[in-house]
């Protein structure tokens, strides 16, 4: 993307309370923390090739994780959402171990089961949990309270944060990654052990989401079992493919567009799924890039070629037979 | 806990494993032929389940008739997703295919929630099951009975349409080699719609005929459908018969496991998915090789 193009949204980003009012900047937030959430997933998807149904399992667990400590133990904002993160990583280091056994739609399925397990459990658990109450009353600090502190906050955390996936994924790390992605093979006779890598990649992918749920927790000042569901695992899937999962900025674009879509939509109509769904079906039929794709392509912004994803998965499907 | 109560519990846990079965056969017999997996299977099961209830409270439909119609207007609109949206992304990549299918998932439900509302609906048994068969101390119901040869009619039904019919034979010779098939005249593209809404038909089958088992509501289609990827992971995608295998084992953990330890009993199918997918990736009947790393 162009710089003048990044100049222009960071100082959009930077005056937005002066010019806007409250609620707008309520959306904002939301639209930064789903962009977060969103480039977490496709750190997976787009990095390492891997789809994964289960994402919301990571966020939900940063979610109550801070949720717990700051209610039941009175822990201040910040070191709670540190131990989100480190809650968030194991959680995706003992769910990662076995799912990254596993390509194609066998690893999609897996996280999804994965996921289901949570969702039950931290429905179930109603002596920690609160069941499907959840925990409620959540209180930043006195001086976040404030929905445009609590803004810059957000802002700063998801700018940082953003910054790192950008520079893990230029690393040498993330170009492993990649090379993964498009050839297994090939990277594995280059000698590089390919399951070790996308597990590293699955528990940062899964730290950056719980850090995520970590900064919504006290911004929606409750959490609920909701936040661990198969919809919420399907946000960043739709926001990704949304906004373009080829190109590193395609999450964010696609978690404003989908966010403000949901705000406005829901003004009118709580049929929320059919116009998602038609969107989604109208954009994987004619707008394989996401918008952002499309708008590099036509435009010329940047160079995004559409590229194959998953190309073992066809080769898994073809063992099966049907008899 | 008497004998009778165990053979009670075991016999809820086969009904259970009928439906699922038919649920998963469908899933399985679409994947392996197609090569599509379809998210919408669950979203197509509860709109059997839906329109039996339509055919028969609102049309006044005999049940047997509103169950044969049920199934054929959901392999029907399986038919025209085929052939409308699918069809067009065979060659491109798995995530898109798995995308078009999520979408639908999203469609089906809330159009479902447009004609239905949210309200939960339910359809009883016909008059000749709606009995039971006593033996001593033991209750059979009549209906569980009807579900479990229904699903050994599917399972000896594919069986036949596979081995013992033209069409069968050609679409399991497309299995192992697409490109000949298509050398040799055959119409591909036609054999893969046919597939699809044959797994389509029982899907909606299952819908139709579980539909007196419990309740018919919104949120049913996502419940069934990770019960059914998990019933065809555990039994292996692309074999029948680990698909039926798998079913009785998820049918009676749940049914066992929600009489016995209430807690854990709707982790208890992923459990066993996790358990298996670990130990055999492809699966308790299936050939290995499949989505290992």
């Amino acid at each position: 993307m162009k710089r003048w193009v990044l100049i222009v949204v960071g100082v959009v980003a930077l005056v937005l309370p002066y010019v806007t009012e409250p609620i707008v900047v309520h959306t904002a937030i939301e639209i930064l923390i789903m962009a977060l959430f969103a480039m977490s997933f496709n750190l997976l998807f787009d990095g390492a090739g891997l789809l994964t149904f289960g994402h919301g399992c990571y966020f939900g667990v940063g979610a109550y994780t801070a949720a717990l400590l700051m209610v039941e133990m009175r822990m201040p904002m910040f070191p709670a959402m540190v131990c989100a993160m480190v809650m968030g990583g194991l959680t995706s280091l003992v769910f990662g171990y076995f799912c990254v056994r596993l390509t194609g739609v066998y690893f999609s399925i897996l996280t999804l089961a994965f996921a289901q397990l949570m969702f039950s459990v931290f429905q179930q658990a109603y002596t920690i949990t609160g069941g499907d109450l959840g925990i409620l009353d959540i209180q930043p600090p006195a001086f976040l309270v404030e929905v445009n502190a609590y803004y810059y906050f957000t802002l700063l955390v998801v700018g940082v944060s953003i910054w790192l996936l950008w520079r893990i994924m230029q690393s040498p790390f993330g170009r492993t990654l990649h090379a993964s992605r498009d050839s297994v093979v090939r990277t594995q006779f280059i000698g590089i052990n390919v399951r070790r890598y996308r597990l590293a990649a699955f528990v940062v992918a899964g730290v950056f989401a719980s850090l995520a749920g970590g900064l919504f927790a006290p911004f929606n000042r409750a959490v609920a079992p909701f936040l661990v569901s198969w919809v919420k695992s399907s946000d960043p899937v739709l926001m990704t493919l949304l906004g373009g999962s080829a190109t590193f900025w395609g999450p964010v674009v696609g978690a404003a567009v989908f966010t403000t879509l949901h705000e406005v939509a829901i003004g009118y109509t709580t049929y929320w799924l059919l116009l998602m769904g038609g969107i989604l079906l109208f954009g994987v039929l004619f707008l394989p890039g996401g918008i952002l794709g499309f708008l590099e392509e036509r435009l010329h912004v940047g160079a995004a070629a559409p590229r194959t994803r998953m190309t073992e998965a066809s080769g898994a499907s073809s063992n099966a037979r049907a008899d | 806990m008497t004998f009778a109560d165990v053979v009670g519990q075991f016999l809820s846990g086969l009904a259970r494993a009928g439906v699922l079965f038919l649920i998963a056969a469908g899933l399985s017999f679409i994947f392996g032929v197609v090569k599509i997996v379809n998210f919408a299977h669950g979203a197509l099961y509860m709109v059997g389940a839906f329109l039996t209830f339509s055919y028969t409270k609102t049309l006044g439909m005999s049940f047997w008739v509103a169950v044969l119609l049920a199934a054929v207007s959901v392999a029907v609109i399986g038919l025209l997703m085929e052939i409308l949206i699918f069809r067009r992304v065979y060659g491109r990549p798995v995530a898109d295919q798995l995308l078009l299918t999520f979408a639908m998932v999203l469609i089906i439900h809330d159009v479902v929630r447009l004609g239905y509302g949210s309200n939960l609906r339910s359809v009883s048994r016909p008059p000749l099951l709606a009995g039971a068969v006593f033996m001593g101390d033991i209750i059979f119901p009549s209906y569980y009975i009807f579900i479990v040869v229904v699903g050994v009619a599917v399972l000896a039904g594919f069986w036949a349409f596979l081995h013992k019919t033209r069409l069968g034979k050609t679409i399991r010779a497309a299995v192992g080699n697409r490109e000949m098939v298509a050398c040799l005249g055959k119409p591909l593209p036609w054999l893969f719609t046919v597939a699809f809404a044959a797994g389509v038909f029982v899907d909606g089958l299952a819908g139709a005929i579980g539909a007196p088992l419990g309740g018919i509501r919104l949120g049913m289609d996502f419940d069934i459908i990770i019960l059914a990827f998990a019933t065809v992971i555990v039994g292996g995608f692309g074999s029948l018969p680990g698909t039926a295998l798998a079913a009785f084992i998820i049918g009676e953990a749940y049914s066992f496991g929600i009489w016995l330890m209430p807690a854990i009993a709707l982790s208890l199918p992923f459990i066993i998915m996790a358990a298996v997918l670990i130990v055999r990736p492809w699966g308790l009947l299936g050939r290995s090789g499949g989505g290992e790393l």
